[in-house]
């Protein structure tokens, strides 16, 4: 579906924080992934028309990063780690085994739509080996048995875990007083705020 | 400190060699004019370098030891030493090649590409012998259609780039873009929304492997099998430079040429593919003619050119000169113009001639106003005033070459259009004038130019600040100012656009690229193909009984005739016995259906010279005489500036086609014997007008060799126009529940040519009529809604689109969308047509 009339006035909010409308674009495929679980045609045309950009640049755009979706997932996306450590550490079984239990193929989502269980290159854990991600919050030291725990907690609703869309993880209020106060280059006829507030010794 | 003078040159070393650089040139580019071809895949000189195939790897020096370098990607600097053939470069490219074969099919005896293929020849000179890849290689569904046209071949692909970058910066309709990353990238379109660009043939011609293939051409023929030859595209006026290429005396491709005056390589698909109408089997392939027009059993026969020619001639020196006429001749070439001319006007004696079917400018004007060129269009920093159609769907190429100036170069756009053109999203400043008022608007930005205030535009109620502005850049264009003048609407009498141009020439250096439509209209004109002209831009009145043209020509005509509508009507009372259609198609083309439905049906005799049986020749010519097609005679070719450039044959026509020249010439010979004796061929054709017309005497045969791809342009008019117009503007309001008409011209409609063509007749868009959304709501109109658009003249049926580029108050049809001529709405003379819609 197209954008919801909140996710309108927050897309419009947000292109107002760039010094282009194109520059928006991101953040705006955040958005839609959040409202939608993944990226609609609907919102990727739209947001084309937002940002000025035609719906293929808004596809090519979106389709380098692994993170946006052009498919739905399940309401939890599993992400199994087989790197080196987590490999070492048992982590091809552990996801043979989430496969296995769920019953889907790497990639594959359940017939409830509940889980998508995804096969994942190293995610920086390897502490904890064998871990794992759900909607992108880890789970270390992970067993068969932990794993299966897990996943009845989460059908249970025993256990909160937020959307895997990432604006939730990334938004943050900004106070007026902060921003940046960008303009185009081709406009700016002084120097950028942020630069006279760090001259004037305060930081943070 | 002093300041530093820009170096004219940038001296680099290549292979030991010093060579002189331009400075901000790339590296690829210095060494190949010094004659070093460095390999590559993604550079090309028309768009900006990405760097992405890494092909043309060499090693360079700039101060701090060989390093390899993309040399696409690194501009010239003093002093910077280039090694091409180290083995550090070789090495590179060597491996590059490996590693893009690892993925790229060897499928080369079956790949269209093969024989003329970047990668497999840059492989043969550059690359491995043999692969080490023994893995099996990547398979994707193929062939793909991007657009109706082209097909891409996934496997095939190496991510260049080329084609991408074309759609967003050439072209800029960014419809087809890498998606997914890595070993997924792949150039895909959106969902549903295919590679839809009028300029989508470009990408073919560009593709470095056999990645993207047109259907016109796929598996048609071999490169080795093919002969190419040099000529100019016949689809539009601004004849960009082509290669024909041919196999076994049948066209098959058209690829664009690069002149750096005029098209830079590119072509408009309809130029590319616009070849196809020409091998259609409804060619005429000889004359037929029929006894009379009307009874449905009266069908044409095959004749005889002897015994089609002879009717004609019998019909023409039957008739007094002042009932003859003759319309058309823009699909000629100026040979075949001069001819025609020499024919009606010195043989025959008519006036009654007019190359322009009322949908073009006062000729008289067009040969006086100071003229531009594309270049000069283009000039970076310059400043471009549109008063004329969109040059998306009319001048395709005139459109790249002007979207690049405003994009890359600075130059600023100040349109003047009654809607939203293709260069509307660039424009710093639209105006857009009620139909009809036009030219008020154009003298009243000219006023504000000249001193601010005076039209009244800040202080006017409404205030209108835009056109203020506007006013105040064209005040500040200095002696830039380039007037692209043309028809924006049809349903707007020449009168308008005429009167604007006047009011424009009175800025003090104001130039005009006369933007008429049709192939080689400026050759018409500038061979005398209107009314009160003769060749060479010289008033009927002002030819001397001693000059080359009386001395050449058997006879003149008494006085200046009739334009085509003065033809039409005078045909519609029963006062034209023989009226000759030369390649023209009233019925469609002339902006009153009614008028000439009646001119064609009242004139005595109506004889057709065309390819095809047009809508015009099958209601009522009786004979009609099988012509060349542009790629099957020798001749040139003015364009929109006054570049003539060669049209070269390059097949047979079908059957006993004829070129014109020929046909003129053999009903001149019949008519006044000797009159054309030597005119044997095109090159003795343009001697003898080379000979009457001091404009084209700069086109004597070596100078068009001289330089063959830039062409020779013609002596520029460089006198103002000093014929008075008065035009009293025309504003009506429409009333409750009536709009203003808007008719434009689209690249693809329902002409007779692109009917024939098998890749574009799906093209035409459906007919609509759209008005602005301001507008939907009084009237309950809704989008989509099947609507009758009705005039007080008739009636057409189209679909309700709602449309921001169109003004609130009007509303727009195509010209020529299938089944619905918007000519049927027009009457002849009407400065503005009101018209309403009603739901079907």
């Amino acid at each position: 579906m197209t954008l919801s009339a909140a996710n309108e006035a927050r897309a419009a909010e947000i292109i107002s924080m760039f010094p282009r409308p194109r520059s928006a674009l991101i953040p705006l495929l955040h958005l839609a992934q959040a409202q939608d679980g993944y990226l609609t045609d609907e919102a990727m045309r739209r947001i084309g028309e937002l940002v000025g950009a035609t719906p293929a640049e808004v596809k090519g755009t979106a389709g380098f990063y692994e993170m946006f979706r052009f498919e739905p997932l399940g309401t939890y996306l599993v992400n199994v780690c087989t790197n080196i450590s987590c490999f070492l550490w048992g982590g091809e079984e552990l996801l043979e085994h989430a496969c296995e239990s769920l019953g889907v193929e790497v990639g594959g989502t359940t017939d409830d739509r509940m889980f998508t269980v995804e096969e994942a290159e190293c995610i920086a854990a390897c502490t904890e080996a064998p871990c794992l991600q759900v909607n992108y919050r880890y789970r270390g030291r992970m067993t068969p048995d932990d794993f299966d725990r897990l996943i009845e907690d989460l059908r249970d609703g025993r256990v909160d875990v937020a959307g895997h869309g990432v604006l939730a993880q990334v938004s943050q209020m900004i106070p007026a007083d902060r921003l940046a106060g960008v303009v185009p280059p081709e406009r700016a006829r002084e120097a950028p705020v942020w630069l006279g507030r760090n001259e004037a010794g305060v930081t943070g | 400190m002093t300041a530093v003078e820009p170096r004219a040159t940038v001296e680099i070393t290549v292979d030991g060699v010093s060579v002189d650089a331009r400075p901000g040139e790339m590296l690829i580019a210095a060494c190949e004019r010094a004659g070093t071809y460095i390999p590559r895949f993604c550079y090309h000189p028309r768009m900006s370098p990405v760097g992405m195939c890494r092909m043309c790897l060499v090693e360079v020096d700039t101060g701090r030891g060989f390093a390899l370098q993309p040399s696409c990607m690194v501009p010239v600097t003093e002093g910077m030493k280039v090694s091409t053939e180290s083995e550090a470069s070789k090495k590179a490219q060597d491996g590059v090649l490996e590693f893009l074969l690892i993925n790229h099919p060897l499928d080369c005896p079956v790949c269209d590409k093969g024989g003329e293929c970047p990668l497999q020849d840059q492989t043969m000179a550059y690359g491995p012998g043999e692969t080490r890849f023994v893995e099996e290689k990547r398979h994707f569904p193929k062939p793909i259609a991007i657009s109706e046209t082209v097909f891409l071949d996934r496997e095939r692909c190496i991510l260049c780039d080329r084609c991408t970058r074309f759609a967003d910066e050439v072209a800029g309709d960014a419809l087809i873009h890498f998606m997914g990353r890595g070993n997924h990238t792949e150039v895909n379109t959106f969902t549903d929304e295919p590679f839809a660009s009028y300029f989508s043939g470009n990408t073919v011609q560009i593709c470095p492997v056999g990645a993207l293939t047109a259907a016109p051409y796929r598996f048609k023929a071999r490169p080795w099998d093919l002969t190419e030859t040099l000529s100019t595209a016949w689809v539009d006026s601004v004849g960009s430079r082509v290669a024909v290429q041919a196999s076994r005396n049948r066209v098959l491709r058209v690829l664009g040429a690069d002149a750096d005056a005029v098209n830079w390589g590119w072509l408009s698909d309809k130029e590319r593919f616009g070849f196809e109408a020409l091998n259609s089997d409804e060619r005429l392939a000889a004359p037929i003619i029929r006894d009379a027009v009307g009874g449905d059993s009266r069908e044409f026969r095959q004749a005889g050119w002897g015994e089609a020619l002879e009717a004609v001639t019998a019909a023409l020196a039957g008739a007094s000169p002042e009932r003859v006429a003759v319309l058309g001749g823009a699909r000629l070439t100026n040979e075949a113009q001069y001819m025609w001319a020499k024919l009606a006007k010195g043989v025959v004696g008519t006036d009654n001639v007019d190359a322009q079917l009322g949908d073009g400018l006062d000729p008289q004007l067009v040969l006086g106003l100071t003229r531009a060129t594309i270049d000069d269009a283009c000039r970076p920093g310059g400043t471009v005033l549109l008063i004329g159609p969109d040059p998306k769907e009319e001048l395709g190429t005139l459109y790249l070459r002007l979207r690049h100036a405003i994009v890359n170069d600075g130059v600023t756009l100040i349109e003047v259009t009654p809607h939203a053109t293709g260069l509307s999203h660039l424009a710093a400043h639209s105006l857009r004038p009620r139909p009809g008022t036009t030219a008020g608007l154009v003298a009243e930005l000219v006023a504000e130019a000249a001193a601010p205030g005076a039209s009244g535009a800040e202080g006017s109620d409404p205030p209108r600040p835009e056109l203020a502005a506007a006013a105040q850049s064209l005040a500040e264009a200095g002696d830039g100012v380039v007037v692209v003048l043309g028809r924006a609407s049809l349903a707007e009498p020449a009168s308008v656009i005429n009167a604007a141009a006047l009011e424009l020439s009175r800025l003090p250096s104001a130039r005009f690229l006369p933007a008429l439509r049709r192939g080689n209209v400026m050759g018409a004109l500038e061979a005398g193909l209107a009314p009160g002209l003769v060749p060479g831009r010289v008033l009927l009145d002002d030819v001397g009984d001693d000059s080359p043209l009386a001395q050449t020509w058997p006879r003149l005509p008494a006085s200046a005739g009739l334009d085509a509508a003065g033809v039409l009507r005078a045909a519609a009372r029963g006062d034209v016995d023989v009226l000759v259609l030369v390649g023209a198609d009233p019925l469609n083309d002339f902006a009153d259906r009614d008028l000439a439905y009646r001119g064609l049906r009242g004139a005595s005799l109506v004889v057709a010279v065309d390819l095809f049986v047009n809508d015009s020749a099958s209601l009522a010519a009786r004979v009609v005489l099988a012509a060349a097609g542009p790629t099957e005679c020798d001749g040139t070719f003015t364009n929109l500036e006054g570049r003539v450039s060669v049209m070269s044959r390059k097949v047979t026509p079908p059957g006993t086609a004829r070129a014109d020249w020929m046909i003129a010439a053999d009903l001149s010979e019949r008519l006044e014997p000797g009159s054309t004796s030597g005119l044997e061929t095109s090159e003795a054709i343009r001697a003898e007008l080379a000979l009457v017309s001091e404009v084209h005497s700069s086109i004597a045969s070596d100078a068009l060799e001289a330089d063959p791809m830039e062409g020779v342009l013609l002596p520029l008019p460089g006198t103002a126009a000093d014929a008075e117009m008065v035009h009293a503007a025309a504003d009506e309001d429409p009333g409750e529940g009536e709009f203003l008409l808007i008719a434009a011209r689209t690249m693809y409609d329902d002409g007779v040519m692109l009917r024939h063509c098998p890749s574009s007749r799906g093209l035409a868009p459906a007919a609509t009529a759209r008005i602005n959304p301001a507008d939907a709501g009084g009237a309950g109109l809704e989008a989509g809604a099947a609507v009758r658009v009705v005039s007080d003249f008739g009636h057409i049926e189209a679909t309700l689109t709602f449309d921001d580029g169109v003004p609130a108050g009007s509303l727009r049809v195509d010209w020529l969308a299938p089944g619905a001529p918007a000519n049927a709405l027009i009457a002849e003379g009407t400065e503005v047509t009101l018209v309403r819609v009603e739901t079907r």
